[in-house]
C-alpha cells in the first residue's frame, strides 16, 4: 500500500485514522497506554490526597492559604478551550481540509503555552513565598501531581509542533492521520486530568 | 490482512451528505463545550460563594465526573463504534483508580 | 532487502539482532538475557544458601548478606522470570494467533532493550560502591536510610526496566485484540495466548502504580522531596501500598502464563483437548480481576486496622477459587489421556502438587490472624518459593523444552532434560520444605546467620543441600544446551508429533514473515483439526498469495535507550558531582532526539514480492 498516496475530500476515508493496519493498532494501543495513564494519575492523586496540608509540625502552607482561585480559574478556561479548537482541527481533518487543520493546532499550541506560561508563573510564586519542593510532604506531593501534568502538556506541545513541522509540505496521508488522531487524543486526556485537578486541588483545597 | 485500503470515490450526493452530517457533529460538539463551560463555573461559583463544604465537595465532584464524560464520550468520540475495547480497559483503569484513591483516603493514616 | 536466505558474518550478525524489530529474534534475545540473570540470581541464591548452611557462619558479612538477598529477589523477579516468560510469549503467541508480527514491532525492540538496560543499570551496582540492600520490597523507611547508591541504583534501574516491560505489555494486548486472524475468535485462543492477554492487562494497570513508587523513592533520596520522611509530614506506608497494588498483580503476570504453558503442555502430551477450555478462559480472567484487589494482604501486620484487614482477607482467599478450577481441570485433561511423560510432561505433573502446596500456604497466610504468627517467617519464604519456582520456575524450563524446537528448530536432549527434572524437582523440595517448619520454628526471614543453640542447624544444611541439587540441574540443563546447539540437528515442525495449535503448523526454521499466506481458523486447536481431516499443510488458508508488508529494521530503540542509560547515572550522581546535571541532561537529550528522529523520518516498512514468495519454502 502507498502510504504516501494522495487523496481528494471526495475519496478521503470517513475514519482515515483507522483505515491502515498501522493506524488500527496505533488507536487501541493508545487507548490503552491512556487507561494505563489513568492509574497513574489516581497513584498521583492518592497520595496528594494522603499528603494534603501535611508537613513539619507549625507549617504555616495549606491549601486554604495557598491557593487562588482567579488564576486558575484562567488556566481552565484556556485549557478547556484548547480541548476545543484541537477538536476543531480533528472536524478538518476529516473534511480533508489541511490548512484548516494545521491553523487549529496552530491556536492549540498558543493555547497550550499560554497555560504553561501561567503555571509556571505560579509554581515560581509559590517558591518566592517558601513553598518550594523540598518545604514539606505537601509541598512535594502538590508539585509532583501538578507538575506530571505540566510535564504532560509540556510533551502534547512538542508532539502537536513536530506534527505541524513536520507533516507542512507532505500534506495529509494515511500515514500520518493516525499520528495527528492519537496526539489529539493525549490532549484530551490533558484536559480530562486537567478537571480533577482543578476540583480535587484547587477547589476542594479552598473550601478545605 | 488485505494489504490495500480500498479507494472508494464518494458521490456528490454521499459526499454532501457526510459533510453535513459533519457539520452537525461539529455543532454538537460546541453544545458539549458550551456545558462544559457552564459546569466549570457552576463549581467555581459554588466555591466562591463560599457554601458549605458538605455541599460544595459532592457536588464539583459530580460535576467533575460529567464533565469528563463529556469530554470521553464527544470530544474523543468514544460514543462511536470501535470504541468497545477501548472504553473496557479505560473504565477497568477508572475503576481501579477508584479503588486506589478510596483505601488511600481511609486506611494510610487510621489505624 | 533481501528475502533469500544468505549466511552473514559476525558483525552483520550483530548488527542484525541490535535492530531487529522480528518478534521471534526479539524472543532470542529475551532468551539469552533473561537466562544471564537467571543464573546471576542462582548464584546469588547459591551464595545464601553457603551462609546459612552452619550456624554463626561468616562466609559473607551481615551488609553484604543483605545486598545479595535484595538483588536475588529483584534480579530473579524483574531480570529473570518476566523476561523469560516474554521469550515465550513473543515466540509464540503471535505465531498462535496466525499473526505476521506483533502490532508495534518497533516497541517490542524497545522493550526489550529498556529491559536489559535496566538490568545491566541495576546489576552495575555491584562494581560501584554496593548494590540495594533493602529487600525486593524496598520498604520506604529503611530504603531512604540506607547509605550509598545502592537504593539509587535499585529505583533508577527498575524504573527503565519497568518501563520496557509496559511496552510489552500494552505491545501484546494491541496484538492479541487487532492481529488475530481470520476465525481466531476469542473463544478459540490457545490458553497460552489467553494467559499473555490477561497477563498484559495485569502489566498496564500495575506497572504505573510501581513507577510512581519509584518515583517517589527517587525524588526522596536524590531530589529533596520529602513523600515517605515523617518529620517532613510524609508517610512510609505510601511505599508499602505503592509497591504492593504493583506487586501482587506482579505475581499474576508471572504465574497466568505459567498456567497457559501447563494448559498447552497437559493438552498436547495427554493427547487431549484441554478439559473445560471455556472456564479456564474464565478462571484466568477472574483471577486477573482479583489480583488487583487483595494487595494489603502483605500489609496485615501493618496496622490497617480490622475492617480492612477482613476485606482483604475474603478477597485473597477468593483467589483459590478460580485457580481451584484450573487445578481441576488440568487433572481432568489427563484423566483418561493418551499420556507420553516427555520432559515438559514432567514438568507439567511435577507443577500440580508444589503449586497445590504453595497455594495452601498461600491460603493459610490469607487469613489475618495466622498471618501475624508467620510473617516475616521463613514459612513465607518457603511459600512464595513454592509457587514461584514450584509454579514460575516449572513452566519456564517446561517451556524451553517444549518451545526449543519451535524457535530454534532443534530438540533438547530428552534424556539429559529428564535429569535437570529430577535434580531441580528433588532439590526443589528438599530446599524448600523444610523452611515452612523453619518458619514454623521461628526462625525470621532475611536474618544473615544463626546461632547454634537454637536449633536450626540440621534444618537449614538439609535445605542449603537442596540448593546443590538444584544447581546441579542447572547446569545439566547448560550442558544440554551446548550439546544441542553445537550438534544443530534440524528437526522441522511439530517434533512432538502431537501439536494442537498454529505454531506447530508452520515450516521450520519459521520464515520472517511468520505465514505465507494468513491461515483460517477453523476451532479450538487448529493444527490438530486440520491434522485430523487429513490436510498435509496443516492449514487452510484464507487469502491467495500476495505481497507481504515488514517492517524496516531499526537502530533507533537501542539508542533511545542508551539514552535513559546515560541519564540514569546522571541522576543517581545528582548533588553530588559535578558533571551529574550535564550527563542527566545529556541522556534525556539522546533519547528525545532519538524519539524525534523516530517521529519524524517516514518509515513505511517494505514489502515481500509475490513472485519472491513464490519461489521459496521458508528460511530466514
Amino acid at each position: 500500500m502507498d502510504l504516501d498516496k494522495k487523496y481528494t475530500p471526495q475519496t478521503w476515508p470517513d475514519h482515515p485514522e483507522q483505515v491502515t493496519m498501522e493506524g488500527k493498532n496505533k488507536f487501541l494501543g493508545f487507548w490503552l497506554f491512556l487507561g494505563g495513564e489513568t492509574v497513574l494519575f489516581a497513584s498521583l492523586f492518592a497520595t496528594y490526597l494522603a499528603l494534603k496540608n501535611k508537613g513539619p509540625s507549625g507549617m504555616e502552607f495549606s491549601t486554604q492559604t495557598l491557593f487562588e482561585l482567579p488564576l486558575v480559574f484562567v488556566m481552565t478556561m484556556i485549557l478547556l478551550t484548547s480541548s476545543l479548537t484541537s477538536v476543531y482541527a480533528m472536524y478538518h481533518m476529516k473534511n480533508h481540509n489541511f490548512k484548516g487543520m494545521q491553523l487549529w493546532l496552530g491556536i492549540t499550541v498558543a493555547l497550550g503555552l499560554s497555560f504553561l506560561a501561567l503555571e509556571i508563573y505560579e509554581f515560581n510564586h509559590y517558591v518566592h513565598l517558601g513553598f518550594n519542593y523540598s518545604q514539606s510532604a505537601f509541598s512535594s506531593a502538590f508539585f509532583t501531581l501538578v507538575g506530571t501534568h505540566g510535564i504532560h502538556v509540556v510533551v502534547g506541545l512538542v508532539w502537536f509542533i513536530l506534527l505541524i513541522v513536520r507533516n507542512a509540505k507532505r500534506g495529509f496521508s494515511l500515514y500520518n492521520a493516525p499520528k495527528y488522531y492519537t496526539a489529539s487524543l493525549y490532549w484530551h486526556f490533558i484536559d480530562v486530568v486537567w478537571v480533577f485537578i482543578f476540583t480535587v486541588v484547587y477547589l476542594m483545597g479552598v473550601v478545605g | 490482512m488485505s494489504h490495500d485500503a480500498q479507494v472508494y470515490v464518494k458521490s456528490d450526493t454521499e459526499f454532501n451528505y457526510i459533510k453535513q452530517k459533519r457539520k452537525q457533529d461539529m455543532r454538537g460538539q460546541i453544545t458539549t463545550f458550551a456545558i462544559m463551560i457552564f459546569l466549570t463555573l457552576i463549581a467555581f461559583a459554588a466555591v466562591a460563594a463560599d457554601f458549605s463544604k458538605y455541599l460544595i465537595a459532592p457536588v464539583i465532584l459530580l460535576l467533575a465526573a460529567v464533565q469528563v464524560v463529556l469530554q470521553l464520550y464527544y470530544f474523543m468520540h468514544a460514543k462511536e463504534k470501535n470504541h468497545n475495547v477501548a472504553m473496557f480497559f479505560l473504565i477497568f483503569g477508572a475503576f481501579l483508580a477508584f479503588v486506589f484513591i478510596l483505601t488511600f483516603l481511609t486506611i494510610i493514616w487510621w489505624g | 532487502m533481501s528475502s533469500i536466505a544468505q549466511k552473514k558474518g559476525f558483525g552483520a550478525t550483530l548488527w542484525d539482532y541490535l535492530t531487529t524489530v522480528d518478534h521471534k529474534k526479539i524472543a532470542v534475545m529475551y532468551l539469552i538475557a533473561g537466562g544471564l540473570f537467571f543464573v546471576i540470581g542462582g548464584i546469588e541464591a547459591m551464595l545464601i544458601r553457603i551462609q546459612l548452611a552452619k550456624p554463626d557462619n561468616d562466609f559473607v558479612s551481615a551488609g553484604l548478606f543483605n545486598e545479595i538477598i535484595t538483588m536475588h529477589g529483584t534480579t530473579m523477579i524483574f531480570l529473570a522470570a518476566m523476561p523469560l516468560l516474554f521469550a515465550f510469549m513473543n515466540a509464540v503467541m503471535p505465531l498462535q494467533i496466525g499473526a505476521r508480527d506483533v502490532a508495534f514491532p518497533f516497541l517490542n525492540s524497545l522493550g526489550f532493550w529498556l529491559f536489559l538496560f535496566g538490568g545491566v543499570f541495576l546489576n552495575l551496582s555491584w562494581f560501584m560502591g554496593g548494590a540495594p540492600d533493602a529487600g525486593w520490597t524496598s520498604y520506604a523507611s529503611l530504603s531512604l536510610a540506607s547509605p550509598g547508591h545502592g537504593i539509587d541504583f535499585y529505583a533508577i534501574g527498575l524504573q527503565i526496566a519497568g518501563a520496557g516491560t509496559y511496552i510489552a505489555g500494552i505491545n501484546f494486548l494491541v496484538t492479541i485484540i487487532n492481529m488475530r486472524a481470520p476465525g481466531m475468535t476469542y473463544m478459540r485462543m490457545p490458553l497460552m495466548t489467553w494467559t499473555t492477554f490477561v497477563a498484559s492487562a495485569l502489566i498496564l494497570f500495575a506497572f504505573p502504580p510501581l513507577t510512581i513508587g519509584l518515583f517517589f523513592l527517587i525524588l526522596d533520596r536524590m531530589f529533596g522531596g520529602n513523600f515517605f520522611d515523617h518529620t517532613m509530614g510524609g508517610n512510609t506506608i505510601i511505599w508499602e501500598h505503592l509497591f504492593w497494588i504493583f506487586g501482587h498483580p506482579e505475581v499474576y503476570i508471572l504465574i497466568l502464563p505459567a498456567f497457559g504453558i501447563f494448559s498447552e503442555i497437559f493438552a498436547i502430551f495427554a493427547r487431549k483437548r484441554l478439559f473445560g477450555y471455556s472456564s479456564m478462559v474464565f478462571a484466568t480472567v477472574l483471577i486477573g480481576f482479583l489480583g488487583f484487589m487483595v494487595w494489603a494482604h502483605h500489609m496485615f501486620t501493618v496496622g490497617l486496622g480490622p475492617t480492612a484487614n477482613a476485606i482483604f482477607a475474603v478477597a485473597t482467599m477468593a483467589i483459590a477459587v478460580p485457580t481451584g478450577m484450573k487445578i481441576f481441570n488440568w487433572l481432568l485433561t489427563i484423566w483418561g489421556g493418551s499420556i507420553k511423560v516427555t520432559t515438559p510432561m514432567l514438568y507439567a505433573l511435577g507443577f500440580i502438587p508444589s503449586f497445590v502446596a504453595g497455594g495452601v500456604t498461600g491460603v493459610m497466610q490469607g487469613a489475618a490472624p495466622l498471618d501475624y504468627q508467620l510473617h516475616d517467617s521463613y514459612f513465607i519464604v518457603a511459600h512464595f518459593h513454592y509457587v514461584i519456582v514450584g509454579g514460575v520456575v516449572l513452566a519456564i524450563l517446561a517451556a524451553l523444552h517444549l518451545w526449543w524446537p519451535l524457535m530454534f528448530n532443534q530438540m533438547l536432549s530428552e534424556t539429559l532434560g529428564k535429569w535437570t527434572f529430577w535434580f531441580f524437582f528433588i532439590g526443589f523440595h528438599l530446599t524448600f520444605f523444610i523452611q515452612h517448619f523453619l518458619g514454623l520454628m521461628g526462625m525470621p526471614r532475611r536474618v544473615f546467620t544463626f546461632g547454634a543453640n537454637q536449633g536450626w542447624d540440621l534444618f537449614n544444611l538439609i535445605s542449603s543441600i537442596g540448593a546443590i541439587f538444584m544447581a546441579i540441574g542447572v547446569v545439566i540443563l547448560v550442558v544440554n544446551i551446548i550439546i544441542t546447539v553445537v550438534k544443530n540437528v534440524p528437526v522441522g515442525n511439530d517434533p512432538w508429533g502431537d501439536g494442537r495449535t498454529l505454531e506447530w503448523a508452520i515450516p521450520q526454521p519459521v520464515p520472517f514473515y511468520n505465514f505465507k499466506q494468513t491461515p483460517l481458523v477453523r476451532g479450538l486447536d487448529t493444527f490438530w483439526i486440520e491434522k485430523q481431516e487429513g490436510n498435509k499443510e496443516g492449514m487452510t488458508y484464507a487469502e491467495p498469495i500476495s505481497d507481504i508488508h515488514m517492517p524496516n529494521n531499526s537502530f533507533v530503540p537501542f539508542v533511545m535507550t542508551l539514552g535513559l542509560f546515560i541519564a540514569g547515572f546522571g541522576a543517581l550522581y545528582n548533588g553530588e558531582k559535578d558533571w551529574a546535571v550535564p550527563v542527566l541532561v545529556l541522556g534525556l537529550a539522546i533519547t528525545f532526539a532519538s524519539m524525534a528522529v523516530r517521529s519524524i523520518k517516514d518509515d513505511h516498512g517494505y514489502h515481500i514480492h509475490k513472485e519472491d514468495l513464490m519461489n521459496e519454502k521458508g528460511g530466514k
